[in-house]
């Protein structure tokens, strides 16, 4: 259905040639414009598919109250556009607005820490020889093995001994270790596509280790850096399990967790519309960074593939 | 090996060579410091939770009060605990289902976004889209789109006139085992594709062509030339496929709650309870590190068959 692809080879004479040729020429034509129609109606159906629970759930959210408790038949608002659901969203735990700050906080702290600390063992990895060095390598990729899912009870003990239990701050340090694999590994590939030379040339200059880093390397493996950054990003904002656990006062909940309220409901009654209000608040960020960054996320995924 | 004259005099070779050596030595200590911040997290917040775990595992370990060893009596007692030989059940069942589902709609798609075309990057964009919101606002989201009154499928179903009422998907096992599929599908299927198209066009395009020219079909040539070849891409996928689906969890507690009748508690669910609802963090430790070993066999297991694709591309 996708390529047209058989190419009939039967023996012409000479004198029909041209009249055949300009036939062969419109029927291959008609048959790539049918092949070209059921390729593009399959395509709609497709996008159809996967983009319309987003859409259902963006539109019905901008509708009133009464009709949030309604079926989206059809997901529009009819009796004119409301913020209702996102008013309603709002009295549930500490505010709509404290609980995004908490999930942005957690996030970026996550992002800026993780390329931080990847990009400097990315560089030791990379530039410098010490015992050991491909024992501690493996030992940080090797952790990619074993699932967080597992050690959530000991990551609670030893957070509460450090006194970070129940703060966003030890949930991102949690966060920061569990992107490290992935992300030492991507700094030190970025540091080994360097050339050595460049930094020599640095180096005679005068340039000195952090120096020479965010001076002169820096601006070479930013496109590594951006790819690290956006997956701790993502990862970060949409975790759900480890912040169920480790955090347990209300007012510090991120979103995933404060949508548990909103999903059990009051009294037994669920308000759909507040779900639909959450859904978008939560969604819109993952989808704004990845359409802006898509080409960083996919070489993310494409090094993760190849690995 | 053919000895060079070397240019420098034999005396200056001994001391050059401790300069070069003590050089080595700052730097040893210098990359060390550098990876040090990543040691520290890794060792912090990975290394010593997994002993910490085995340790736990070893224990009677309420949440308050004193802690007793008890050796491996925690991992006597899972062996005959029926609750979680039913979560490992159902794990291994969703596992399954699920990576059918996902290969079964995944391949096709990667296949209709392989050729360079018109809207084919649109095409790829819109089908990724789902992978990268969260596992629970995509639980979140399909719960209200299954719900019976004021859902979507329900309700739609009833406009079309395809059912009398609209059915409650969640409350049956069947109904809200297929939604979850579905919604899983819908939420990993571009991750499986974008996977499976660098396999594909891993494939010289002159090995098809030279295929095509000896007169293979299209089927042929998938059946004995892309699958082949595509075999190493088709292990990662699978293998990212299994780990995630083993270590489901969001959408059984977002989306059901475990029901109807406790159906749907898979491995990391039934561990979540025990430690974290009855708080018995030791039997949770030991349930842990039972999913643990899964998962590293299955990981090693996963190296076994990358190996193999290398050794016969």
């Amino acid at each position: 259905m996708t390529i047209t692809e058989t190419m009939t080879h039967r023996p012409v004479r000479p004198a029909d040639r041209s009249a055949e040729k300009a036939a062969a020429k419109l029927r291959r034509a008609a048959r790539a414009r049918t092949g070209a129609i059921a390729y593009h109606t399959a395509g709609a159906a497709i996008v159809l598919f996967f983009i319309a629970p987003f859409v259902i759930a963006g539109l019905s959210s901008f509708r009133n109250a009464t009709e949030g408790q309604t079926a989206p038949l059809p997901p529009w608002p009819r009796a004119g556009f409301s913020v209702d659901s996102y008013r309603t969203l709002d009295t549930f735990g500490a505010g709509i607005w404290q609980h995004t700050v908490n999930s942005a906080l957690v996030s970026l702290s996550t992002v800026v820490l993780t390329v931080v600390v990847s990009l400097l063992a990315g560089y030791g990895f990379s530039r410098y020889r010490f015992p050991f060095k491909n024992t501690l390598f493996v030992l940080i990729i090797a952790t990619l093995m074993i699932p967080f899912q597992s050690i959530l009870t000991p990551l609670f003990i030893i957070l509460a001994k450090l006194g970070l239990n129940n703060s966003l701050f030890g949930l991102t340090l949690v966060y920061v270790t569990l992107q490290l694999p992935f992300s030492v590994f991507m700094m030190r590939n970025a540091f080994d596509a360097v050339p050595k030379e460049i930094e020599e040339a640095a180096r005679i200059d005068g340039a000195r280790d952090l120096r020479l880093l965010v001076r002169v390397l820096l601006p070479l493996v930013l496109p590594g850096a951006a790819t690290v950054a956006i997956f701790a990003f993502l990862n970060a904002w949409n975790e759900f399990l480890a912040a169920l656990v480790l955090l347990s006062s209300n007012e510090h909940y991120t979103l995933p967790v404060l949508m548990m309220a909103v999903r059990a409901g009051r009294l037994g009654a669920i308000n759909w519309g507040a779900v639909q209000a959450g859904v978008v608040v939560m969604t819109v960020p993952c989808l704004f960074v990845f359409l802006l960054l898509q080409r960083y996320y996919m070489r993310g995924l494409m090094a993760g593939a190849v690995k | 090996m053919t000895s060079v004259v070397s240019p420098i005099p034999l005396a200056a070779a001994p001391a050059r060579r401790n300069t070069r050596r003590r050089r080595r030595a700052t730097t040893g200590w210098r990359g060390l410091a550098y990876i040090a911040p990543a040691m520290l997290l890794v060792l912090i917040f990975f290394i010593l939770p997994v002993c910490l775990t085995v340790w736990m595992s070893l224990h009677n370990w309420p949440l308050m009060g004193v802690h007793k060893w008890i050796g491996l009596k925690n991992y006597t007692r899972l062996l005959s605990d029926a609750r979680f030989l039913q979560a490992l059940n159902f794990t291994a069942f969703y596992t399954l289902v699920v990576t059918i589902a996902i290969f079964a709609v995944a391949f096709p798609l990667a296949l209709f976004v392989e050729k360079q075309r018109r809207f084919v990057g649109f095409y790829r964009t819109i089908i990724f889209l789902p992978v990268v919101v969260g596992l629970a606002t995509a639980s979140l989201l399909w719960a209200w789109l299954s719900h019976v009154e004021s859902g979507f499928f329900g309700p739609f179903l009833k406009m079309l006139g395809l059912v009398e009422r609209s059915p409650n998907f969640l409350a049956t096992f069947d109904t809200a085992f297929l939604v979850i599929v579905v919604m899983v599908v819908w939420k990993i299927a571009g991750f499986t594709m974008i996977i499976l198209l660098t396999g594909l066009q891993a494939i010289p395009a002159e090995l098809d062509e030279a295929a095509r020219i000896d007169g293979a079909r299209r089927f042929q040539r998938f059946r004995h030339l892309t699958l082949p070849l595509m075999r190493r891409t088709i292990a990662l996928a699978l293998i990212v496929s299994i780990t995630g689906s083993i270590l489901a969890f969001d959408q059984f507690y977002i989306m059901t709650s475990g029901g109807p009748q406790n159906r749907m508690i898979s491995v990391v669910y039934y561990i979540f309870n025990q430690s974290f609802v009855s708080f018995n963090l030791g039997y949770g430790a030991a349930l842990s590190i039972v999913l643990l070993a899964i998962l590293v066999v299955i990981s090693i297991g996963q190296l076994k068959l990358l190996k193999i694709g290398e050794d016969r591309p």
